[in-house]
């Protein structure tokens, strides 16, 4: 027989080679790219000053934990998984005291880190909800509308962020609501809008949550940075128990991959909030028949070491310092590429070159946007040659992940968008 | 006086719809202050789905308080102590990777790639040309339930209108799988109950009666829930009628090695038509050979005729992933890897295994022991014997099988399966006696 001709024709001859994922495929980019200088800004995993990955220490310290308990064992979790893990993370974001917790009306099953979660919450809908419509922002995360998509949602979507103030177009987002069929659903990024950082006001959730409330339309909200966003894990959460505090239904799908930075273990949860304790009942009965065709249960590691995590005071405390840490240090970064940035005398430039849309040149928006990621408005050919002349890879979207950068890299990057902005319109 | 809000439970929606109209004409008149939920919850009309037939054994059996309760449901090993077992080269990969300090970074979309090479070398042989040919396709995947659903998602996408035939009976989530991915599916005969065991010619006439190209499950050893198995000439015979029909094989291997405690014999009906030539696709699992059930740790391989066509296939297959969870969870992964990349550890992983399949193979002969000494009848109980792998199917109807549980506290599933792997030898005799008193007293 011989060995790689194509003696038979393959079952598979018809399958034709896909691209690589345009956020992930970046890494993979990078990977392949042997110069020395070349800097990583594509996927949102945090990297330390040293430019070096990141375990936090209370995840050293819980695995040690679990590897020295003897009771620990590896059977087959529920198929919602465990249950101490999901009963901290519905704490986590609703807060400890939430009414809707205390009155049993909130259903939280283990998934797969936020995909997971986005996916089972939207199989889930297009069973169980007679909207199949979902508003998702412009721009939003690559991975949601395929989501959506493949569990039977079609995706719409609504305005929301604004090239020129390179900030919320919240006139836009209101109408766009505003006239969405009744009871459709609305994915919300709960805090750290990605891929943009740019954000709703206290005041601007508010009237989304007016607005979201009078037209019946059902929020689905994407937690993947509280925490990570501002440093306070109930500043980050505010959008959500807003939501929530007034009684009403929604969903919300959360991460550990950023917060905690168990990216590689793949845990996140979703809770869903209801009227009553015997719908959560009946709603998680019927999530159940989602996860158990696609992967019976849940993987224990990560959510183990989360609860143990948020159960222990003194790990929870010293968590929230590493949070804080994180935070404090990505938002030092956004200082330190704006200040960089100023003194190329990028405003002064790019005053000629962003002359036709009506905001000032400025870069203020790397410092005004929040969370890990900075939306820099360049545009893909400008991306391009950021690439292919200074090794800096990032999504052709224009977003960078602050998280990727150090003080170091600071000025090879402030070099690269000048050179990005001046060579390229 | 009844609550008002119990009131609205037990309103049509027909009702709550006049109702909800009608306030509303009276809020439009001037504030009212209402102390009931005007609101309906949007999920009201959805029912309570029912527990899953085989995870819902062991909450019933946790739920049970009486001191003879034996749980012979979900098929997870368990140790002559009735208790689970984490296999001490797991323990000792878990200390290494702690000791490593490594980090917790996302793993490809396909999954560690050290765990890929792994696995596909256990499946083939690691000396398999296939593999240095780079023909097999390997993508990691949530234990063999993902695994599965991976591959029914690449068929629905490239082979639409394509049936999967699997076998009556089989895994009662294997038709859910399919279902979910909306891959149609029918059966073929399998299982006699006359013989209790398999009824080859029906196998044989139901693959070739279906349409050409059609997706064969099989069990690659082991077969769940039955535990029959066909022969080497059996698997040859098989093997013909599929490439006869241009179907494509789909093997389940989720018992690899848990079997007869030999891996390379486990894998011999994955290796034969492998050798042949023909393209097939191969569902792992890691739960049960290597303890790790809730890692949720396997893998699904697709045998190509061409190095070209597995890279394509590989490509697709991370399209399906990435909108599904996006990359795979990294501990489980890293685990298998260690283990079967160290050489020590490699061969305290067989002797382990040995281990775990020699005391089902004991407990399985204890049991029809026991049986023949109590049963005056002439029956043959010796199917008992000829069943492989964690389960056996005692022949027992959904009748009887309830009695079991009602009368004897046995948890069982209702198609007769036993987990040999939740028995011990202590409790053979009275296992014997509820089994013996089921056939023969419920009809």
């Amino acid at each position: 027989m011989s060995a790689s001709s194509d003696h038979q024709d393959s079952v598979f001859s018809h399958v034709v080679q896909a691209p690589e994922d345009p956020i992930l495929g970046v890494t993979v980019a990078y990977n392949k790219d042997p110069n020395p200088i070349k800097l990583n800004l594509g996927v949102g995993a945090y990297r330390t000053e040293e430019g070096k990955p990141l375990v936090l220490n209370v995840v050293r310290q819980a695995e040690q934990m679990l590897v020295n308990d003897q009771s620990q064992v590896k059977e087959y979790l529920p198929i919602i998984g465990l249950s101490d893990f999901n009963k901290s993370s519905a704490k986590l974001i609703f807060g400890a005291d939430s009414n809707a917790i205390q009155e049993n009306r909130v259903t939280t099953v283990q998934c797969l880190s936020g995909t997971g979660s986005l996916r089972v919450g939207a199989e889930f809908l297009a069973r169980h909800y007679h909207e199949h419509t979902i508003y998702i922002p412009q721009p939003t995360w690559g991975n949601h509308p395929k989501i959506f998509n493949l569990a039977g949602l079609s995706v719409k979507p609504y305005r929301y962020y604004n090239p020129q103030t390179r900030g919320l177009d919240f006139q836009g987002l209101l109408e766009d609501l505003g006239a969405a069929p009744s009871g459709a659903i609305v994915l919300l990024h709960a805090c750290a809008h990605n891929p943009t950082g740019v954000d709703p006001t206290l005041d601007q959730w508010e009237q989304i949550r007016q607005l979201m409330r009078s037209k019946g339309l059902l929020p689905f909200f994407d937690s993947a940075y509280q925490g990570f966003a501002s440093g306070s894990l109930d500043a980050d959460a505010q959008s959500v128990r807003m939501f929530v505090a007034d009684g009403g239904e929604c969903l919300a799908a959360q991460s550990y991959a950023k917060n905690m930075g168990l990216y590689g273990e793949r845990v996140g949860a979703l809770s869903i909030v209801c009227k009553t304790a015997d719908v959560a009942s009946r709603v998680e009965s019927q999530l159940k028949m989602v996860i158990r065709p696609m992967y019976s249960n849940p993987p224990i590691h990560g959510a183990s070491l989360v609860a143990v995590i948020l159960k222990d005071r003194d790990l929870y405390n010293e968590w929230t310092v590493e949070l804080k840490a994180m935070a404090d240090r990505i938002i030092s970064m956004r200082k330190q590429l704006f200040d960089a940035l100023q003194a190329k005398g990028m405003a002064y430039k790019l005053l000629f070159i962003l002359v036709i849309h009506c905001t000032p040149g400025d870069w203020s928006h790397i410092i005004k946007q929040i969370g890990m990621f900075t939306f820099t408005g360049l545009n893909t050919e400008q991306v391009a040659f950021m690439t292919r002349e200074y090794h800096i890879y990032m999504t052709s979207d224009g977003r960078i992940s602050m998280a990727g950068l150090n003080s170091r890299k600071v000025p090879h990057l402030a070099d690269a968008i000048h050179a990005a902005v001046t060579s390229i319109a | 006086m009844i609550p008002f809000s119990s009131y609205l439970y037990t309103m049509g929606n027909f009702d709550l719809q006049i109702l909800v109209i009608f306030i509303y004409f009276l809020q439009s008149l001037g504030r009212i202050t209402m102390a009931v939920a005007v609101d309906v919850s949007r999920f009201e009309s959805i029912t309570m789905a029912p527990p899953d037939p085989i995870l819902g054994v062991s909450e019933a059996f946790r739920a049970d308080t009486h001191e003879m309760k034996l749980n012979l449901g979900v098929g997870a090993y368990r140790t002559e102590e009735l208790r689970p077992y984490v296999l001490s080269v797991v323990k000792k990969a878990e200390n290494l990777m702690l000791e490593r300090g490594e980090f917790k970074e996302y793993l490809p979309i396909e999954g560690l790639a050290a765990f890929n090479k792994a696995t596909a070398e256990l499946l083939l042989g690691a000396d398999n040309p296939i593999i240095k040919q780079q023909r097999i396709a390997t993508v990691q995947g949530l234990s063999g339930t993902g695994s599965l659903r991976l591959a029914a998602a690449l068929i629905e996408r490239y082979f639409p209108g394509a049936k999967v035939l699997i076998s009556s009976p089989t895994w009662g989530n294997h038709k859910n799988i399919f279902n979910d991915a909306r891959v149609p599916w029918s059966e073929y005969r399998y299982y006699d109950p006359k013989t209790v065991g398999l009824d080859f010619d029906g196998m044989i006439s139901d693959i070739k009666a279906a349409p050409e190209g059609s997706f064969i499950l099989l069990h690659g050893c082991a077969h769940n829930p039955t535990g029959i198995d066909p022969t080497p000439e059996q698997w040859e015979v098989i093997a013909d009628v599929i490439q006869e029909k241009n179907h494509i094989p789909f093997f389940d291997v989720a018992y690899q090695g848990f079997a007869s405690g030999s891996l390379d014999a486990d894998a011999s009906s994955v290796r034969l038509f492998a050798a042949r030539g023909m393209e097939l696709l191969v569902a792992q699992s890691y739960s049960k050979n290597l303890g790790l059930y809730a890692e949720r740790i396997g893998a699904i391989n697709v045998v190509c005729s061409s190095a070209d066509a597995a890279a394509r296939v590989k490509s697709q297959l991370k399209r399906i992933a990435r909108p599904m969870y996006s990359n795979p969870p990294i501990h489980g992964a890293r685990i298998v890897a260690n283990v079967v990349g160290d050489p020590a550890l490699f061969n305290e992983w067989k002797e382990e295994m040995e281990l775990m399949a020699g005391r089902i193979k004991s407990v399985r002969q204890k049991l029809y022991d026991s049986i023949c000494a109590k049963d005056k009848s002439e029956k043959d109980w010796s199917y008992i014997l000829k069943q492989i792998g964690m389960f056996s199917f005692t022949g027992l109807n959904r009748a009887q099988s309830d009695n079991m549980t009602d009368k004897w506290h046995v948890y069982m599933t209702k198609d007769g399966r036993i987990s040999l792997a939740g028995l011990s030898a202590a409790k053979c005799e009275y296992l014997a006696d509820a089994i013996i008193d089921s056939f023969y007293n419920v009809s």
